[in-house]
């Protein structure tokens, strides 16, 4: 199970004016989950749909599961499913009626569809309301259907695009449990997502994407261990005090401190952490200002997206692909 | 904790993964989905049947016996032609529909199965093509409850409806091009208003010879002209009852002629857009 499940090089794919891909290289192991992180715009959305085949890529390369999708995209189609964005199931029909469905385009006899149909709402716990219209499921029950309609086909490999933007957490955990729950059973998983929790707790592997290019991949560990650093996080009890208490943290970091006047609070990345805390009360101390909390953590994965790109996340748009934007990189 | 799950691989038959779908499997699963959606929404069921109503009282009991055109009444001149242009104009609907799976990603789902491009279209085209046949066979059973009969043969009355099918399942695809490269599916209903001056300019309504100088030359030749002009040969039984020249068979074997060569051009043309669509 080493050969890798998709490889991506030099991928590019504009749109008008805007470069959706501009050079993405990936390799996505098999026999694990790997995410596609960034922002609304990266390009995630662009990437998955070269690799479901549904636009061609202006120039790169493109295998999966060692097939070129250039090539021989038909023959990409037997091994993938794909979830979109969108929770592509026909309202009108019953969940077990829409799974027939794709089971039967997917090449599968009468009989093999209602077999295989059964077995996936058997998998997904998902057979009570299998013979419900679909327009009668609420978002989560619809989603799930949704994966249950990609999986269908016995796909070596899953396409997930963003799978639980919009869902309620309760529905989120089970369908993580549902995708938990394949890989265990020998599916590869690539899912995009902006959701950095998600890459977290969901994925082995981790790439993170930006203006159609990935700039940071490995492990989640590794990835921010990549940021290199603990953090110092200061709480002050005013917003007010926050900038004295940025100067104040400057000198301890071996980047700028960040300041969040939404929870108030300074953030500084520190080389060593034991002696920075002992620095970072002494500079504090003299200041005479109120302090709530005073922590040392490693960073999350939304610092390590700040430090790489620069710049905070793009606010979304609603729309991929956005327009690009100058930035400076890290 | 649940049943032997789904997994690649476990059936040596799937380890080289789906077999992918043939040519009729594919059309006819996607043409199920269409006829389910439609029979599944009542207020579709409804409308056709109220809008086919209107038709036969508007001309059993208003255009009745208002005109005379040459040996027959107009109404018989008429009906053969507003036949196939509802036929035709029910084409703005899967104009809408097609942009709206593409824009719910019910397109991508599709594409990114093994399916037969030009067969997941042609699915899309034959449900609709069915629900339009069984529109028009209930108007015209509810136009034989009130009167209507046929001025030709039985025969010829089936053939007249089989030809404003075959003529419908070509115009089909236009309507699909326009679906797929609308913005929305606003903008397909608004271009696929495109089909009502092409059913003006010809032969439908009105003889070719009565529409203003300029139009003559386009309605004449224009494959909406032929494919009335065949319909209501069939319907009459004798073009010259129309006022038209030429044998019923040449008008017949004319429409099949365009049906086929509008396929030819747009067939083609639908499964490139779709394979491009994003």
């Amino acid at each position: 199970m080493t050969e890798p499940i998709i490889e991506a090089e030099g991928l590019a794919k504009r749109f008008g004016k805007v470069q959706a891909l501009a050079g993405l290289d990936l390799v996505a192991p098999g026999g694990q989950v790997s995410a596609v992180l960034g922002p609304n715009g990266a390009g995630k959305t662009t990437f998955i749909r070269a690799v479901a085949t549904l636009i061609r890529p202006d120039s790169g390369r493109l295998r999966v599961a060692g097939i070129d999708v250039a090539r021989r995209p038909e023959q990409v189609r037997r091994v993938i499913g794909l979830a979109g964005q969108h929770a592509a199931v026909e309202p009108t029909m019953t969940g077990r009626e829409n799974l027939r469905m794709v089971a039967r385009l997917c090449g599968q006899s009468r009989r093999q569809a209602d077999v295989n149909t059964a077995a996936v709402f058997a998998q997904l716990g998902l057979t009570d309301v299998a013979d419900r219209a679909v327009k009668t499921y609420s978002g989560g029950l619809r989603r799930r259907i949704d994966l249950g309609a990609s999986l269908v086909g016995a796909p070596r490999l899953l396409l997930l695009d963003e799978p639980t933007t919009g869902l309620d957490p309760r529905s989120r955990n089970q369908l993580w449990e549902a995708i938990r729950d394949l890989v265990a059973h020998g599916t590869d998983v690539v899912l995009t997502t902006q959701y950095l929790d998600e890459a977290d707790q969901l994925a082995n592997q981790v790439a993170i994407i930006d203006h159609g290019r990935v700039i940071a991949h490995g492990t989640p560990a590794e990835l921010k261990a990549l940021v290199g650093l603990d953090m110092i996080e200061v709480r002050a009890r005013r917003a007010a005090n926050l900038p004295a208490l940025a100067q104040a943290l400057a000198p301890l970091g071996s980047d700028q401190p960040r300041t969040d006047a939404a929870t108030n609070r300074v953030s500084v990345p520190v080389a060593t952490g034991q002696s920075a805390i002992t620095a970072a009360v002494q500079a504090l101390g003299g200041l005479q200002i109120d302090v709530d909390d005073i922590a040392l953590r490693r960073p999350t994965l939304d610092e390590v997206f700040l430090t790489l790109t620069g710049a905070p996340a793009p606010p979304d748009t609603g729309h991929e692909p956005a327009p690009a934007a100058a930035h400076a990189r890290a | 904790m649940t049943a032997v799950p789904i997994r690649a691989g476990a059936d040596p038959d799937v380890r080289l993964g789906a077999p992918g779908a043939g040519m009729v499997a594919t059309a006819t699963t996607v043409a199920a989905r269409t006829l389910r959606k439609y029979m599944r929404s009542p207020q579709l069921l409804v409308t056709s049947i109220v809008a086919g109503a209107i038709f036969i009282v508007l001309f059993r009991y208003i255009f009745g016996g208002a005109i005379t055109f040459g040996a027959i009444p107009y109404v018989d001149f008429l009906i053969p032609g507003m036949v196939l242009t509802s036929v035709l104009i029910t084409g703005t609907g899967t104009a809408v529909g097609v942009a709206e799976d593409r824009d719910q990603g019910f397109f991508d789902r599709l594409r990114s199965l093994p399916a037969p491009r030009i067969a997941l279209l042609a699915g899309r085209a034959l449900g609709d093509i069915i629900i339009v046949a069984w529109a028009t066979a209930v108007t015209a059973a509810m136009g034989f409850l009130v009167g209507f009969r046929l001025d030709g043969t039985i025969a010829e009355a089936l053939l007249a409806y089989a030809l404003c099918l075959v003529c419908g399942f070509a115009f089909l695809w236009m309507f699909i091009c326009i679906g797929l490269v609308s913005a929305n599916a606003q903008a397909a209903q608004g271009t696929s208003m495109v089909i009502y001056p092409i059913i003006f300019v010809s032969s439908a309504y009105v003889p070719v010879h009565t529409l203003p100088g300029w139009m003559q030359p386009i309605a004449e030749y224009q494959p909406v002209t032929i494919m009335c002009n065949a319909v209501r040969s069939l319907a009459l039984g004798d073009p010259a009852l129309a006022g038209l020249g030429h044998t019923t068979t040449y008008w017949v074997i004319l429409s099949l002629i365009w049906s086929a060569a509008i396929m030819t051009v747009l067939t083609p043309l639908a499964v490139a857009l779709y394979r491009r669509s994003s």
